[in-house]
């Protein structure tokens, strides 16, 4: 009788050690109390997504030009869509469009090299969209100089809410960093001079300092003069956003070991060099998640500017509900600026997730 | 902090933040910098296209077209309720034109005068038609929706208190909030200023099944205004509202004016040639206003009237001479 020396072959665990069956009691029926929460989740799941569903496309409107085209009972989507160059540009006029365009996409290209890698120059371009850049936006947008101006009382939509964040993050960064400096300064009246300075701006809520710019700084000033009303928005943005920024990266300075403080010191590094070379190196990129965290709620934030009567995204979006051809679409806008928030927002968080671990080398715990 | 902003404007304004010279100033900027609200139904708002639209902004046109003889030479400001006041003081505008409500207070102790009214609002209810009612007076013991913290919450309990009915209160927090909550069948009727009830109305899936019952029970009188100081504008913004209530008085109107002027009417020849001067106008002033404009009832009928969505009935801001209290000094 012979003998098998064939190995028997592998059986398949048991199903419920496995694929969809075993992942779904591992994660959603664990236990008695686990199961009875994914059922309540499940229902409540059934009860909402349906009818939502049901009314943003199943018995939506998609097509017409007027109220009177949206006759089915779900979302009335023509609004969105007749308005939506509106809600881009606010009162921008149509034929100039192409500038703020053009300066959108200038950014977008002027930005895309400092991503790559092996990209000569890196730090020119830096300066140059931090120095240079900002006149070309603004003869772009505002005009002067021979272009045809448009004044910023019909900047609106999308661009405003973006032409405030870019330049308050934009702004606010260096300012940001020299407070940080200043605040772990060990010259005693610049260290004041800055806590004093974070200390206000961040003890202030927006809304303040967005209704001093508008309401009470016009007051002051003397006869005849008039600031632009986004100008002092926009450095009311900058001034705040700066004292946060500079909280963030004094986190980041403060978790450098005290060792590289001294090792910088013993190479013979002055101050600044130290700082250029070792420390905010190191400190900025530990200091990313809190800074980005910060621009994101800056860029939510600028939809403050509604209580000044600008005519950012969401308020424009509320505007346009007020003509009386367009009532009772509140919802429909409302999801609307939702979306395009949550789509910056995302980004932005994604970005910042890809840069952190294109900068990590090794020092996480 | 009420006190600290009045004397911050008190201040403001010995300081002489007005321009002197309004009109100067506007002739030489090309355009009239005119303060509307940031989107108010058939008041002011903007359409599709970005051009503003409504009872307010016309008056803005209406200056402009009388000043500068062009009707869109306006630079519209969008104000918040808050800014509306410091805007006019400190010359940010030239005139304000801001659904606002003159009272005492706001006409003493601002630094503001009010040209007049453009609109006579005030406190009103709607009610679901199958209810049947005709009357404010019917409506003893009714569930009524109604905005919290404002000053309509006031106003009904005093109407109902000294009416001797009752009521039961169903407030909500927003005006949005409110609509929903008379369609839902919460309350019976809805109360708030009228000419809000009727933006109201059009959010209901069935708008001609609610009615907006004849009482008002608070005044609200809406007007243009503009700084103290400067009386030459002051008389030229007042002016261009009268000449537009003069005009549905007379019967002349954008589409006839052309065939007006050879009118033997007295008034008509007053109303649309000469005068200018005695404003610091050109003689066409009111020609300008009446024809790129129109007058009063065409203003109010495409705005917030039966040839707007609204459908609001003319009731007060009917001429004096056909039931209402629009009322005009003459032109001469």
């Amino acid at each position: 009788m012979a003998t098998s020396e064939q190995m028997i072959p592998d059986r398949a665990p048991p199903i419920t050690q496995i694929g969809p069956i075993a992942w779904l009691r591992e994660n959603l029926f664990s236990g008695p109390l686990n199961t009875l929460l994914t059922i309540a989740a499940f229902y409540f799941l059934y009860l909402v997504i349906p009818p939502v569903f049901e009314w943003m496309f199943l018995d939506a409107n998609w097509q017409g030009t007027t109220r009177n085209d949206c006759t089915r009972d779900g979302a009335c989507w023509v609004f969105i869509i007749q308005r939506f160059e509106q809600f881009m540009y606010g009162f921008y006029p149509e034929d100039l469009r192409w500038r703020p365009n053009l300066a959108g996409i200038l950014l977008v290209l002027l930005i895309i090299p400092l991503f790559l890698k092996r990209v000569p120059y890196k730090g020119w371009l830096a300066l140059f969209i931090l120095l240079v850049y900002p006149v070309i936006a603004y003869f772009l947008l505002h005009g002067g100089a021979g272009i045809e101006e448009v004044d910023t009382s019909k900047w609106g939509g999308l661009m405003l809410t973006l032409v405030l964040s870019i330049f308050g993050i934009v702004a606010a960064l260096p300012i940001g960093i020299l407070l940080a400096l200043g605040r772990r300064s060990s010259m005693p009246i610049i260290r004041a001079v800055s806590t004093v300075y974070i200390e206000l701006w961040r003890g202030a809520p927006l809304i303040t300092i967005l209704f001093m710019s508008s309401v009470m700084l016009p007051l002051f000033l003397p006869e005849g003069m008039d600031i632009d009303k986004l100008a002092r928005a926009m450095v009311g943005i900058a001034l705040f956003q700066s004292a946060y920024v500079a909280e963030a990266v004094r986190g980041g300075l403060q978790a450098i070991p005290k060792g590289q403080y001294e090792a910088a010191s013993a190479m013979g590094l002055t101050y600044w060099q130290s700082m250029r070379l070792v420390i905010l190196p190191q400190a900025l990129k530990l200091s990313i998640p809190g800074m980005v965290n910060t621009f994101i709620e800056l860029f939510k934030d600028t939809s403050l500017v509604l209580i000044i009567g600008l005519f950012d995204l969401l308020s424009i979006i509320q505007q346009a509900n007020a003509d009386p051809n367009w009532l009772g679409f509140d919802t429909e806008g409302y999801i609307f600026a939702a979306l395009v928030y949550w789509i910056f927002c995302f980004g932005m968080s994604r970005y910042s997730l890809a840069l952190e671990r294109k900068l990590d080398t090794g020092h996480r715990n | 902090m009420k006190k600290l902003a009045a004397s911050l404007i008190a201040i403001a304004c010995i300081g002489g933040v007005a321009s002197a010279d309004t009109l100067e100033a506007v002739k030489k900027n090309g355009h009239v910098k005119c303060g509307v609200t940031t989107g108010l139904p058939g008041f002011s708002a903007a359409d599709e296209k970005g051009v503003w639209r409504g009872i307010d902004v016309d008056i803005c046109r209406g200056v402009a077209a009388a000043v500068l003889g062009d009707a869109n030479k306006v630079k519209y400001t969008p104000l918040t309720a808050k800014e509306r006041f410091t805007a006019l003081q400190s010359g940010e505008i030239d005139m304000l034109s801001r659904n606002t409500t003159w009272t005492l207070t706001r006409d003493a102790s601002l630094g503001l005068n009010f040209t007049g009214v453009n609109y006579y609002d005030g406190q009103g209810f709607m009610v679901n038609k199958n209810l049947g009612v005709k009357s404010a007076l019917e409506l003893d013991g009714a569930a009524i929706c109604i905005q919290a913290g404002t000053t309509t919450e006031l106003n009904l309990a005093d109407y109902f208190k000294s009416h001797n009915m009752k009521y039961r209160a169903v407030t909500y927090d927003s005006s949005d909030q409110t609509i929903k909550g008379f369609e839902a069948g919460r309350c019976d009727v809805l109360t708030s200023d009228q000419s809000q009830l009727y933006a109201l109305r059009i959010r209901l899936a069935k708008p001609e099944d609610a009615v907006v019952l004849p009482e008002i029970i608070s005044k609200e009188p809406l007007g243009p205004v503009v700084r103290q100081g400067d009386d030459k504008w002051f008389n030229i913004v007042k002016w261009t509202l009268f000449a537009m209530i003069n005009a549905e008085e007379l019967g002349v109107s954008s589409s006839n004016i052309k065939e007006m002027k050879k009118s033997k009417n007295p008034a008509i020849q007053r109303l649309i040639t000469g005068q200018g001067e005695k404003l610091g106008l050109s003689d066409d002033w009111s020609y300008n206003i009446i024809s790129q404009v129109g007058n009063y009832g065409e203003i109010f009928d495409r705005n917030v009237g039966a040839g707007s969505p609204l459908k609001i009935e003319r009731g007060l801001n009917q001429l004096w001479n056909k039931g209402g209290i629009m009322y005009a000094p003459p032109i001469r």
